[in-house]
């Protein structure tokens, strides 16, 4: 194991995948000459040239639909978005050609494309540019998706990504891109399953379920509590869809208790099916009602102050655990 | 690039027979959608089988071809049975979708037919990345990619011809203009003179074809086609035909005169085939009423197979979402 940036994590990942197979290719806005807008193709057009690593105008739309139709006839595409806010423009392509096609064809036509880039609020990029698509697009039956929180899980949910035989959406963070983590050495073949969610955290008191951006703020939540003799479990489920009931039911069953921190709206957000199941499956297991902490229900505002406010942050979270744990 | 594959003649009578047995089906199509064993939505390419069949007629069959959602005569003249047609309206599992996909959604990957669009203009998209597949592989196959008028006014429409134009791909964009875009005419839709001038601002060559003559959208396709086979690029033509029916079952068509309709009528692409060729000494009256009959009876024979097939399984529901079949 070596220590590795998350951008790092999921160039490698990119590079491997195109080493492996021939019908892989990367297209996107600057992913090329660029390097990638962060940089996460860097070296790629110099390493596998022009006709495999793609740069497009700025039109996602276009771009998205011909890796569907690349896909059609079995090349392997990797769509990256500048943001996911910018898919928003692509919606047609992700949500109604991708993932629709094997029905409408009775299973003749698999579409085996990544949509990939960075999702959620960044720093004070205001409201278009802020958004959390998770929610969206994981209710979209034929889309798969996954929401990485460290540099290892970005590294071997990308590959396995890019062999899914469907359409797979890699949600990555902008603010997690320099953050670093133990990840194996390139010549070790690491691949991390969809639908694997993951115990960054052991604990007994309360499982605090997250994703993406939020890991990093209930693990910082948790060694705080440790202090105050609270045992947080911090749950990451690394895919939305599929979602990992096993992982979920069994740290509940431990703790009894349950705060989902989310960085999506709370409305129709993700914590609200996680929390729906809980309750279906393994109601008696609850010892307190589940709270989810996730942004406001409010388009993002630019001020940094109000924009702290709308997040998922460490005081609403600290917050919410205490009041299951009546402490 | 591998040595070019040539491209078949196709029989001129035989590229009749299909007309005919497009025709007979879509009337047959609009008599069951009538008799409610057809649900949802069906649109009728009465009046435009010219344009389908040339086009078809001039390409290989391992080149791909796509179109939107009045599909029903792409999939015949690509070789699908009107059984396997008729099966997907009535929604069976015998169809050519599994009765998954429905009359905007007719599929034939063996055939290379790749759908059945519903969304206006969606696929153009989906056809330049066929495109870009064919020059990523450098295979001389092209992607025909059908649309009609309506959708040379959506934003896909013109992120498509300019990646297509950008990176150099393979594919012929037949617009198949029949002058209205559902009820809305191409005056009141589209700010151009003519629909070709869209493609001008691409730098993509344009050219348009009279749609109600076989022979003329045939040898312009495959002009076309022989051109990007020696050297990749996107080409746009024009094919100017109507719709003898409403956009969709549920459109009587009043926003059209009846005097316009007779018109087109009487410039029939069938019954303008049929004379050039009986003209020319190659079809006789019998022949002509043989090759009608023969069409009648199958699509007939299509309604029978339609009606005794079975329905999709409600046990198989989840195995087409994800290709693997497992359930999320």
């Amino acid at each position: 194991m070596r220590e590795i940036t998350y951008r790092q994590a999921l160039n490698e990942a990119l590079a491997e995948e195109l080493e492996r197979d021939p019908n892989v290719f990367l297209m996107g806005e600057e992913v090329a000459e660029y390097q990638g807008a962060y940089k996460v193709s860097h070296g790629l057009l110099e390493r596998f040239g022009p006709e495999r690593i793609i740069d497009t105008p700025i039109s996602e739309n276009g771009f998205a639909g011909l890796g569907v139709g690349a896909a059609m006839v079995g090349l392997r595409p990797i769509i990256e978005f500048m943001t996911f806010s910018f898919s928003l423009v692509a919606f047609d392509q992700v949500v109604n050609n991708a993932p629709n096609m094997y029905t409408m064809s009775g299973g003749q036509f698999n579409i085996p494309i990544v949509f990939r880039g960075p999702n959620g609020p960044a720093h004070q990029l205001g409201a278009t540019h802020s958004h959390a698509t998770e929610n969206f697009y994981a209710s979209v039956p034929g889309l798969k998706v996954c929401a990485p929180a460290t540099p290892r899980d970005a590294k071997g949910l990308l590959k396995t990504a890019v062999r899914d035989n469907n359409p797979v959406l890699v949600l990555e963070a902008e603010l997690l891109y320099s953050s670093k983590g133990m990840v194996e050495p390139p010549d070790e073949e690491l691949l991390i399953p969809l639908g694997k969610a993951d115990v960054k955290r052991e604990g007994s008191d309360v499982s605090v379920i997250c994703y993406s951006q939020t890991v990093p703020v209930a693990l910082k939540v948790a060694a705080q509590l440790e202090e105050e003799d609270i045992s947080a479990e911090v749950l990451d489920l690394r895919s939305i869809k599929p979602l990992d009931e096993k992982a979920i039911y069994d740290s509940v069953t431990k703790t009894h208790r349950v705060v989902i921190v989310e960085q999506d709206h709370p409305f129709c957000g993700v914590g609200a099916e996680v929390c729906y199941r809980i309750q279906e499956n393994i109601f008696d297991e609850l010892d307190a009602p589940i709270i989810r902490v996730s942004q406001e229900d409010v388009p993002m505002p630019y001020n940094e102050r109000l924009e702290h406010a709308v997040l998922p942050n460490a005081e609403k979270l600290t917050a919410a655990v205490k009041k299951v744990c009546y402490a | 690039m591998t040595a070019m594959q040539p491209v078949e003649q196709r029989d001129e009578v035989e590229m009749l027979s299909l007309m005919l047995l497009i025709r007979r089906f879509e009337e047959r199509a609009s008599q069951q959608y009538q008799a409610q064993k057809v649900g949802g939505f069906c649109h009728l390419y009465i009046g435009q089988e010219a344009v389908v069949t040339g086009a078809i007629a001039a390409v290989r069959d391992d080149d791909y071809i796509i179109t939107a959602y009045r599909d029903h005569a792409h999939a015949l003249a690509r070789g699908t049975s009107a059984n396997a047609c008729m099966a997907e309206l009535f929604g069976k599992e015998t169809g050519c979708s599994r009765g998954l996909g429905g009359s905007m959604h007719f599929f034939d990957r063996q055939r290379h037919m790749y759908g059945g669009h519903a969304i206006v203009a969606a696929h153009v998209p989906l056809a330049v990345g066929m495109a870009f597949a064919i020059k990523y592989r450098s295979e001389d196959r092209v992607t025909l990619c059908f649309f009609g008028d309506g959708a040379i006014n959506q934003g896909a429409f013109h992120e498509a011809l300019n990646l297509a134009a950008l990176y150099k791909l393979p594919v012929v964009f037949i617009c198949e203009n029949n002058l209205f875009a559902m009820g809305t005419s191409v005056k009141r839709s589209t700010s151009l003179k003519q629909i070709i001038d869209r493609a001008e601002g691409y730098d993509i060559p344009g050219e348009i074809v009279d749609g109600m003559n076989f022979r003329e959208v045939r040898d312009k396709v495959a002009e076309v086609a022989d051109s990007i086979r020696k050297e990749p690029h996107p080409a746009f033509l024009e094919a100017r035909t109507y719709r003898y029916r409403g956009h969709s079952m549920s459109d009587p068509a009043s926003y059209r005169t009846k005097q316009e309709l007779e018109k087109y009528r009487l410039d029939d692409p069938i019954t303008r085939l049929r004379a050039q060729l009986t003209r020319e000494g190659k079809l006789t009256n019998e022949q002509f009423d043989r090759l009608d009959k023969q069409a009648k009876e199958a699509v007939m024979a299509a309604v029978k197979f339609a009606e005794q097939s079975s329905e999709p399984p409600l046990e198989k529901l989840y195995d087409y979402t994800y290709a693997n079949g497992a359930k999320p």
